[in-house]
Formats: structure tokens, sequence, C-alpha cells
């Protein structure tokens, strides 16, 4: 990317949005800076699609401020916004074809015909649906309708293009074929996309920056691999892809290195420091895939890891194959489960262990982290 | 040839089944059918078949009082059916888009004019009619306007239902999209509301116009001593005989009502075509 400075495109400030007796979006603050992928992720009801509706103008903030290129959208309406969106459902009109659909917003700027045509024409190249533009909707499939939806959009050149849950109504496969079209259009066309999502790999494999909302709250606002490997708080990190969570204490806390003592796991080496209230409750997150397995006996320990610290034992209550990798969930001797991920890296490595094998799990001192809230 | 059992559900193939709507079927349309037979039948009665002959069509025609009654009726229709289908077509979106105090009564009520007995309608609108003094003994076709105003009231909250089943299966994030691409209010209802509609409004027209075309009994109160409306003027030729006559003109209005349904249905058939997608 070689845009030196980012401005912020959007700005959201203090925004507040009631429904009767429940609050969808609580005083939320963030910018989206021009030309990045943003995506706001959250669980169903956590205020993401009210959030966006804001930035449309199909909903206006109680309280708080949004400015779009540094005006004021409070009182600007949805049809004078310099926004676009593309709805969940695509919302094409029925009646029209594709290249009537594409050029409707075009034809109500009283734009001069030629250039309709031409501009029509790009727009449907850029979603690759050129020479379909004489088509009806109902002889389209779902994901023509949604390279539809996208079109009648770009073809505005808007500062900033709304993307309400886009790839829910695909099917798994064309799913992930246009998350990466999706990113690749955004890096072609350069214009900011905003899109809402509640699918997490949607999120973590598209965006340059996510903001998880919960609660109508912002809970974490960074890139996807720091929102993966640094969550903020137990919500983040176990809404973002798979954790074993345990509750604890910091026993030691140095500037390089810290030890948290849980009583379900054991004493816990992180190889760095961590700021956090000595003897105060923290929990300590540990990602499936960084948890080593071995069969009892042959672990040595690792040279970095103090004796003692780092390992625990348990016995494999289940497992699942997935083909690329297997996930295993064990029982601790005190009762908790720990979930692990393992690599098929070899075509034989799934036979390696077994319902019922006891095994000792390892990790290493960068694999913890240590959460406050 | 080895016939195939009837499995449990398949009772197009039973035989009491197919009886019984052959039963109804012939019950509903010999009637009809034998009028239109005999609107051929070369004889001043209706009983004996005398011969085939075109000459109670061509005096159908030649009848001017029978012809002015059709061409009031025609244009009670029309007028009729463009009041009935604005009325409409605004109470089905009122009623579709807004929250208002007073809604559920407002439904309870628009639906009124289509279960209270028409003899009470026609009686009220004669009441009424006369108690606020409406003028008599206007040119054509104000004459015709207590008739077009009664036939409204009766006929807007068929085309308010249509319209708004038809309503139910719109998409709002059409409207919002418009609107997003810079529509206004009366743009996006021009370019996606209106043709999303427009299905139920025509088949909400002709059901107007059929409604209104054959009333008989709310005409009979409403309308002044001189205006003669063709179901009317029909039931006077009738009280002195049933001549052939009255069998070609109503033959003519039949063939009129099958084309407008004909139509309806078609219509109709590719709105639910047209709305199965999202």
């Amino acid at each position: 990317m070689n845009q030196p400075e980012r401005q912020p495109i959007i700005q959201i400030q203090n925004v507040t949005k009631r429904f009767g007796p429940l609050t969808a979006v609580d005083k939320v603050s963030l910018d989206i800076l021009s030309g990045e992928f943003f995506v706001l992720l959250g669980p169903s009801g956590c205020g993401k699609t009210t959030l966006l509706r804001m930035l449309a103008g199909f909903e206006l903030p109680d309280e708080g401020r949004i400015l779009i290129d540094g005006v004021d959208m409070a009182k600007v309406p949805p049809n004078k916004r310099p926004v676009n969106m593309v709805f969940q459902s695509y919302a094409i009109f029925p009646h029209m074809t594709v290249a009537d659909n594409v050029a409707y917003g075009l034809t109500l700027q009283k734009v001069n015909k030629g250039e309709i045509a031409d501009r029509v024409n790009e727009a449907l190249n850029l979603v690759s649906l050129g020479g379909l533009d004489g088509r009806m909707p109902d002889q389209l499939s779902g994901g023509q309708r949604q390279r539809v939806a996208l079109a009648r959009s770009l073809v505005m050149r808007p500062k900033v293009l709304l993307l309400d849950e886009p790839l829910s109504a695909l099917d798994a496969k064309l799913r992930l074929q246009m998350q990466m079209e999706l990113s690749d259009l955004q890096d072609e066309v350069g214009i900011t996309f905003v899109t809402v999502t509640h699918d997490q790999d949607e999120a973590l494999s598209m965006a340059c920056r996510i903001g998880v909302m919960n609660k109508g709250e912002v809970a974490q606002l960074a890139t996807p691999s720091d929102l993966y490997e640094f969550p903020a708080s137990r919500f983040v990190a176990d809404f973002i892809g798979t954790v074993n969570l345990f509750e604890g204490q910091l026993i030691v806390d140095e500037p390089d290195r810290a030890v948290a003592n849980c009583p379900e796991l054991g004493r816990i080496y992180i190889n760095h420091g961590v700021t956090g209230p000595h003897d105060a409750l923290i929990w300590v997150a540990i990602r499936p895939e960084k948890v080593g397995m071995a069969k009892p006996g042959t672990y040595r320990g690792r040279p970095d890891v103090p004796e003692g610290h780092n390992i625990s034992e348990g016995r494999i209550k289940s497992m699942s194959y997935l083909g690329d990798i297997t996930l295993y969930a064990v029982i601790l001797d005190n009762g908790r489960m720990m979930h692990v991920s393992r690599p098929n890296i070899s075509r034989t490595d799934q036979e390696d262990f077994t319902w019922d094998d006891r095994v000792t799990l390892h990790w290493h001192g960068s694999s913890p982290v240590v959460l406050l809230a | 040839m080895a016939r195939r059992a009837i499995a449990p559900l398949e009772y197009t193939r039973r035989l009491w089944m197919r009886l019984w709507v052959a039963a109804v079927l012939a019950f509903l349309y010999i009637p009809l059918i034998a009028l239109i037979i005999f609107s051929f039948n070369d004889s001043k009665r209706n009983i004996e078949w005398k011969g085939f002959t075109l000459k109670y069509y061509e005096k159908a025609f030649e009848n001017s009082s029978l012809m002015e009654a059709l061409f009031n009726s025609l244009t009670i229709a029309f007028f009729a059916t463009v009041l009935s289908v604005i009325l409409g077509a605004l109470t089905a979106i009122l009623l579709w888009r807004f929250r208002f105090t007073g809604k559920a009564g407002l439904e309870g009520t628009m639906t009124m004019p289509i279960v209270v007995p028409e003899i009470c309608m026609g009686v009220a609108m004669l009441i009424f009619f006369n108690g606020i003094g409406w003028p008599q003994n206007l040119p054509w076709p104000f004459s015709l306007s207590q008739i077009i105003i009664a036939h409204s009231t009766f006929c807007f909250p068929f085309v308010a239902m249509v319209v708004r089943a038809r309503l139910a299966s719109f998409n709002r994030q059409q409207e919002e999209a418009a609107k997003d691409l810079g529509a206004t209010e009366i743009q996006a209802f021009r370019d996606v509301l209106l043709p999303h509609i427009k299905p139920g409004l025509i088949a909400g027209a002709l059901l107007a116009f059929t409604l209104s075309l054959d009333d008989f009994v709310i005409t009979f109160f409403t309308s002044g001593p001189e205006t003669v409306t063709f179901p009317i003027k029909v039931y006077a030729m009738v009280r002195f005989s049933v001549t052939p006559e009255v069998n070609a003109v109503s033959t003519l209005l039949i063939i009129l009502t099958i084309i407008l349904t004909a139509i309806a249905m078609k219509l109709q058939n590719a709105a639910a075509l047209g709305a199965s997608p999202k």
C-alpha cells in the first residue's frame, strides 16, 4: 500500500442509538481511514448493522456526530450522502435489467446517455459480469445478483462503500472466492469499504482493520492478526477463533517475564513483560494451535521455559479429523477441558494419538496471553 | 394396458371425486351455456330451439335505450374504477407503511363495505344523498355522480386488499437501495414501489370494473329517475318477458367479463412469478 498518510474519511464521535428501552449503539467513537477495508464484526444484535445504517443515513444517531469526509451528516438524507450500500438481500430491482439496475443512480443524476453506457459497462466488467447487461435479475444466480448490487453501488463512485453481510447468502465455496474478489476489488478501485459481518473468517481474511462490537460498544479495534494474537478481552479472545481460558493470578511480574498461577492449569511462564496488577485476578488465554501434544514421558521440556511451567497432563476425550488439522479435546487431570489442534503435516499424523490416550500438553513462553478483563 | 394403482393422495384419479367435480362444473356452467346458446335462437321464446340467427344481436344494438344503459354502465364503471384504484392503493400503502393510532379501527371499517349487505348500503346511500341534498337533474355525465361515488365506496376495499397482499411481498431494502442511489421519496415510489404493486393495481382495477358493471342493488337506490344502467335495464326487460335479446346482451357482458378476468389472472400469475426471488 502506498498511501503514506491516511486521513480518516469517516469519523464516528460518541454515537449512541436507542430503540425504545434498547441501546443498540452505545457511545461509539471510531475513525475509518481513507482507502482501508474496514470490517465491523460482532455477534448478532451487537449494533454493527445499526451503526452501518447510520452511516448510510437510514437511522439517525440519538447522540453524537458522524462526519464523512469532514462533513457532519446530521442533516444529510441518505440520497445526498457520498456513500453507497450493498444490502444483505442485494435489493436488486426485479423489474429492471442488469444494465438498468446499474444505471439507476446515474439516470437520477441526469448523466448523459453515452457516459452512463460507458460507466455501466466499466462497472459490470469490474465485477466480471460483462455481457449479462440484458438479463433480468430472476435469470441470475445468487452470486451474480450480488455482483450486480456491487456494480450498482460502485458505478456511483462513492467515497465509501458500505456492505451489509455481503456474503451471508452465498454457499461456502463461493463465499471464499468472493472474499478474495472483494479484497482485490477494493485494492483496484481504492474506495474505502466498510463491511458488517458476524463471520470471523470473513473478517480476518478481508479486513485491513476490524472493529469488534459487543452489546453496542466497540470491544477492540485492531488489525486481524493483532485481534487474534493480542486480544484485549475475554470476549474478543473467545469470539475470534477458539481459545482456552484459565483464571489465575500474576505471581511474577518483571519487565522481561511474568508467571501466572492458574489453579486449573499450573504455573504459566510468559517470556515477556505484561501490564497487570500484582495478585489481582487475571485470565490466561492459549490458542489450541499453540499447544503441543506429546506422549507421556517423552516431553523433555523447552529451553526457554523454566522447569515445571507450561505443562499439563490429560487424557484425549474426543478428536475430530478435519483433513488439514485434527482437533483434540483433552480432559486435564483436574477435570478441565483443553482444546488442542494439530496440523497433519505428514499423511499419517492423525494416527499418532487416539481416544483415551494419555498426553502431555506443553507450550512456549510466548503462547499465553494475559487478559485483564 | 397395466394401470398403475391409485396412490393415497391421488384424489384426481378417483371416480367419485371426478364425478363430484363434473357435477359442480355442470351446476355452475349449464345455465350460462344455455343462456348463450339461446341468444342465437330464432324464436321469441326461450323454450324451444327454432334455428340459428344473429338477429337478436342486431336488435339489441338497435335498441337505443338498452345501448344508452350499457354506455351509462361502462362510464360509471370507468370512473368508479379510477377512483377505487387511487383510494384503494393509497389506503393499502397507508396501512402497510405507517403505524398510527386507530390503525386497527381503520382496517376494520375499510372492509365494512364488503361485509355489509348491499341492500343496507343502498338504503344508506339513498338516505345520505337525500340528506345532504345532492343536486338532481345534472347534465350527463354528472348525473351519474351519485352512482359513481356509491360504487367507489364498495369497490375500493377490494382494490386495497389486493394491493396490500402485493405489498406484503415487497422488500423494503429495495426502496432503501433506491434512496441510497440518490432517489427522493417520490422517485423511489415511482421507480420501485409502483412497479412492484402494478400487477395488484391492474388486478384490483379489473375487479372494481366488473363489480361496478354488474351491480344492481346499490345502483337501484342511488340512480335518479332519469338514469338507467345496464343491469337495471335488463331487469326491466325481463319483467315483460325474457326475450333472446336479453340473452344476446347478457352474452356480450359475459364475454367482456371473461376477457377482463383472463387479463387479471394473467397479470396476477406474472406478479406471482416476479415476486418469488427476493
